[in-house]
């Protein structure tokens, strides 16, 4: 059992917070664009141990915790 | 796979600026509501300004009051439903500049509601204008060489002065902040405060939150970060200025 952060690419709007704040600097902006035009977070599976920290400070409701 | 944590289910999608500290707040209202239980037994009873932008994402009653009259319709709604839980959600341009009646009387008279102030220390919506909150020297569209204290007065802390002052009994006053994982823990606490208050009955409860405005103050989300760390703190402090009994 582990918990992982999923990402709701659409929702991104770049500000990069959660970018900041990863205590494992497991996020990162990506180079691509989404469909809104933003360059959205993406995720270091390996990297993220579930702490949650993403979720609570995005503005824009991209991240769901979940545990599998 | 389970979910363990996502966003309160009465919350759908804004339009606010990328790094904008609405987002959070509404959040945080929502989760905390979903804790006790009256995610529907609630109405927002909205300012004018960014807030009209995060009203969109609040699926639940809502009701959209005349700008700066907010604290106004909420204790209306509050004096014909008591039984609902009623909160005000307003900038600080429609909470302080243009309803400072309509929220000192409601603090004063100590009527049974919650008020939520975003303060970015400017008015959001129009262009980013100057408001009572703006720092001394701040340049915005209305004070280019920067607010001059002497011809418009110093910044605006209410908080502090529903808590303070002499014939106002509110319940709960407190400032917090949406900068880092801790004061956004801390803010939802209080967020929690306010709204018990209000369903036990004690009376009033603002809690004004300080929140990035990346667009208007011409900065990028983690120089607005920085911003607030340092010269916005300095002006207003984080903190309960009024605990609940």
């Amino acid at each position: 059992m582990s918990k992982k952060a999923l990402i709701n690419i659409a929702a991104c709007k770049g500000c990069g917070f959660c970018v900041d704040v990863c205590p494992k600097q497991a996020l990162s902006l990506s180079a691509e664009f989404n469909p809104a035009g933003y360059n959205y977070a993406v995720i270091d599976e390996k990297a993220c141990i579930g702490c949650g920290t993403c979720y609570t400070v995005c503005p824009d409701y991209v991240y769901t915790m979940v545990e599998e | 796979m389970e979910i363990v944590k996502k966003t309160p289910a009465k919350l759908g999608t804004h339009d606010l600026c990328p790094g904008c500290g609405h987002g959070i707040v509404i959040r945080l209202i929502e989760e905390v509501i979903e804790e006790l239980g009256q995610e529907n037994n609630q109405i927002v009873i909205a300012g004018v300004g960014c807030v009209c932008t995060a009203t969109p994402a609040m699926r639940f009653d809502r009701f959209q009051a005349a700008h700066g009259r907010a604290a106004a319709t909420a204790e209306g709604v509050k004096r014909v439903r008591p039984d609902v839980l009623v909160f005000a959600y307003q900038g600080d341009g429609d909470a302080y500049t243009i309803g400072i009646a309509e929220s000192l009387n409601a603090a004063y008279r100590n009527e049974n509601i919650t008020q939520f102030v975003i303060n970015n220390v400017n008015f959001g919506m129009t262009g980013g204008q100057m408001s009572w909150t703006t720092l001394p020297g701040q340049k915005t569209m209305t004070s280019v060489s920067g607010r001059n204290a002497e011809l418009t007065g110093l910044p605006f802390h209410f908080p502090e002065m529903v808590a303070g002052s002499k014939g106002f009994h509110v319940a709960y006053a407190a400032r917090g902040a949406v900068i880092d994982a801790k004061t956004i823990n801390q803010t939802k606490r209080m967020i929690r405060s306010a709204l018990e208050a209000q369903l036990n009955g004690e009376g009033f409860s603002v809690v004004e939150i300080l929140s990035p405005c990346p667009t208007n103050w011409h900065m990028s989300p983690k120089q607005c970060r920085e911003q607030i760390t340092g010269p916005i703190i300095a002006e207003y402090p984080l903190g309960e200025f009024k605990t609940r009994d």
